[in-house]
């Protein structure tokens, strides 16, 4: 075991210092997308088509069932392209990673740091979009507090499985296929606009929760929000809490160690 | 050399990419305060050797120790005391050039006092004061190199691997960064390069190791090198079938070695070119010193693979 995980030290700050540097650098860039888009989508989906639903969604008007999810996609996607193109982008064109191996820093480090940041992004960007569903007035629970916390654990969980991808990537177009065939259906159908018992399915629901990880990252987001987490397949409230978060631990721990172990057997031949 | 310490040493060093045999069973030292230049045309393994030096391939086969330490077990010391300038331009595009250096210093754990002053110090050393706050978008080529140089600086280290420093430079980058080597080891910074060009490993390296096809196929001081090998001046003159066959036949003690469309004699004494120059009066000739060129085809017997 000791083997298989990384060793790692407080350099990997300093790789995630560089790329938080680069960030601040040019935060109006960075900040306005992540605050355009939910407003953009509260708008058309809450506002717009929410007006066409008369009925409730899980207790509650559509607007407040989109809310919590607008936050999870805001850290799916923050930390799915870091790591990914923006990675892609430093190890293949800049060639920052090779740079940096050059010093007392490892690989293993590098993309432990790498890693982090994009977690870090996906807490900026949560963080940002939580600010405006409260805006919206769209929280009702002091548990969204914890909102950031979540984001960044679910943000590690995207990021670790990105660089996966970008381990495998000799060009920057294959992110094409992961983009178009996991992460957009993981937009569209991991109860984030739509609840998943309307699926009618056990097998569905099931196969959601089981493999799409942003399911687990929304129904944590509309629990904190709410301050009740809802209940899929004849769960209890509290077998639902211990599911989401230790299923985002167990996989997070995996991919993340997987991720360091592809990328170094990308980067040193 | 200053002293006869060895800072680095090879013993059967061998390195492989699924098959290919890029370094093959090499032996070499580097000592203290020496410049070595590793000169070989494209493929012949000195990138290969160099980034197995700063431990960013790993060795396949034999030892390499760097100051005493194995690179296998402890990369992160060895690194700590190695400046490296890589051949491809890894200069961070997303910050300045002075941030270039803070940033770089931040790796080596240099305090952010010392890594500003260094900075300043450096990009002096390197005429790129005036670039300080520049982008890396709006450096010359020439400019990038030096900055490089200058990044590779930044932890003080005892070790300094320049990989190709001057290709692709213009005739004045190139004797721009020729005299900045020359500086460094004047401070007694130990240096190792590779180089494909001869009058690069001739006009700055005190001892020169040619490699070719993964193995070390001579060593030497280069003029030592150079007199040993091709003498004191060579002849040159156009091909042509007759005149070798004439040469060999009445000049046994000329060298006559023929490079594609040019035939080449390489002699001991003066007295033989001026025999060929009575025997062919119509040819067109040119007798030059000899240089490293020579050593080199005279070693491989061909071209470049440039």
């Amino acid at each position: 075991m000791t083997g298989l995980l990384p060793k790692l030290t407080y350099r990997v700050w300093l790789v995630w210092r560089r790329n938080f540097e680069v960030f601040t650098k040019t935060l109006f860039v960075n900040f306005l997308p992540a605050l355009m888009e939910p407003i953009l989508y509260l708008a058309a989906f809450g506002v717009g088509l929410g007006a066409l639903i008369t009925g409730t969604v899980n207790g509650g008007t559509y607007i407040q069932f989109i809310g919590p999810s607008l936050i999870a996609i805001a850290v799916m996607y923050g930390s799915f392209f870091e790591c990914t193109y923006a990675s892609f982008v430093r190890m293949y064109y800049q060639k920052t990673f090779d740079a940096i191996i050059a010093t007392p820093v490892s690989v293993e480090e590098v993309i432990a740091g790498e890693l982090l940041w994009g977690a870090s992004r996906a807490a900026i960007n949560g963080t940002i979009v939580l600010a405006v569903v409260a805006a919206f007035g769209l929280v009702s629970s002091p548990w969204a507090l914890l909102v950031p916390v979540v984001a960044f654990f679910g943000g590690l969980l995207f990021a670790s499985l990105a660089m996966c991808f970008t381990a495998l990537a000799s060009t920057i177009d294959f992110f094409n296929f992961p983009t178009f065939l996991f992460i957009t259906p993981m937009f569209l159908l991991s109860g984030t606009f739509f609840p998943l018992q309307l699926l009618h399915s056990p097998v569905l629901e099931g196969a959601a929760l089981s493999v799409m990880p942003l399911t687990h990252v929304v129904d944590l987001m509309r629990g904190l929000m709410s301050g009740s987490m809802q209940s899929f397949l004849g769960l209890t409230p509290t077998t639902m809490w211990v599911l989401a978060v230790g299923w985002i631990a167990g996989v997070t721990l995996l991919f993340f160690v997987l991720a360091i172990h592809l990328m170094k057997r990308k980067l040193i031949k | 050399m200053n002293s006869s310490e060895v800072l680095i040493r090879a013993r059967g060093l061998t390195k492989r990419f699924n098959g290919l045999t890029a370094v093959d069973h090499i032996d070499f030292e580097v000592y203290k305060g020496e410049c070595v230049g590793f000169l070989g045309p494209n493929g012949a393994g000195k990138t290969t050797t160099v980034r197995m030096i700063y431990c960013f391939l790993p060795v396949s086969e034999g030892e390499l120790t760097v100051a005493g330490l194995n690179v296998s077990t402890e990369a992160r010391a060895i690194k700590g005391m190695i400046g490296v300038s890589p051949q491809d331009d890894n200069l961070d595009p997303d910050f300045t050039v002075t941030k270039n250096l803070q940033v770089y210093a931040r790796y080596f754990d240099v305090p952010k006092e010392k890594a500003a002053q260094r900075a300043g110090e450096l990009l002096k050393f390197f005429s790129l004061g005036e670039k300080k706050d520049a982008s890396i978008y709006q450096l010359s080529g020439g400019m990038k190199r030096r900055l490089i140089m200058a990044r590779a600086l930044i932890n003080e280290p005892r070790i300094l691997l320049l990989d190709e420093p001057t290709t692709g430079l213009d005739p004045q980058g190139r004797h721009l960064v020729w005299d900045e080597i020359r500086n460094l080891r004047k401070q007694g910074v130990t240096i190792i390069l590779t180089t494909h060009y001869m009058d690069e490993a001739a006009a700055l390296c005190d001892r020169i190791l040619i490699v070719d096809n993964g193995k070390i196929i001579q060593t030497g001081v280069p003029h030592e090198l150079i007199k040993q090998f091709a003498g004191e001046d060579v002849l040159e003159v156009d091909y042509d079938e007759a005149m070798v066959k004439q040469l060999k036949a009445e000049l046994p003690d000329a060298e006559v070695e023929v490079f594609g469309d040019q035939v080449r004699v390489f002699a001991k004494e003066h007295g033989i070119f001026e025999q060929v120059i009575k025997k062919f009066p119509d040819k067109t000739m040119t007798i030059r010193n000899a240089n490293l060129e020579d050593v080199f085809l005279k070693l491989t017997g061909r071209k470049l693979r440039e």
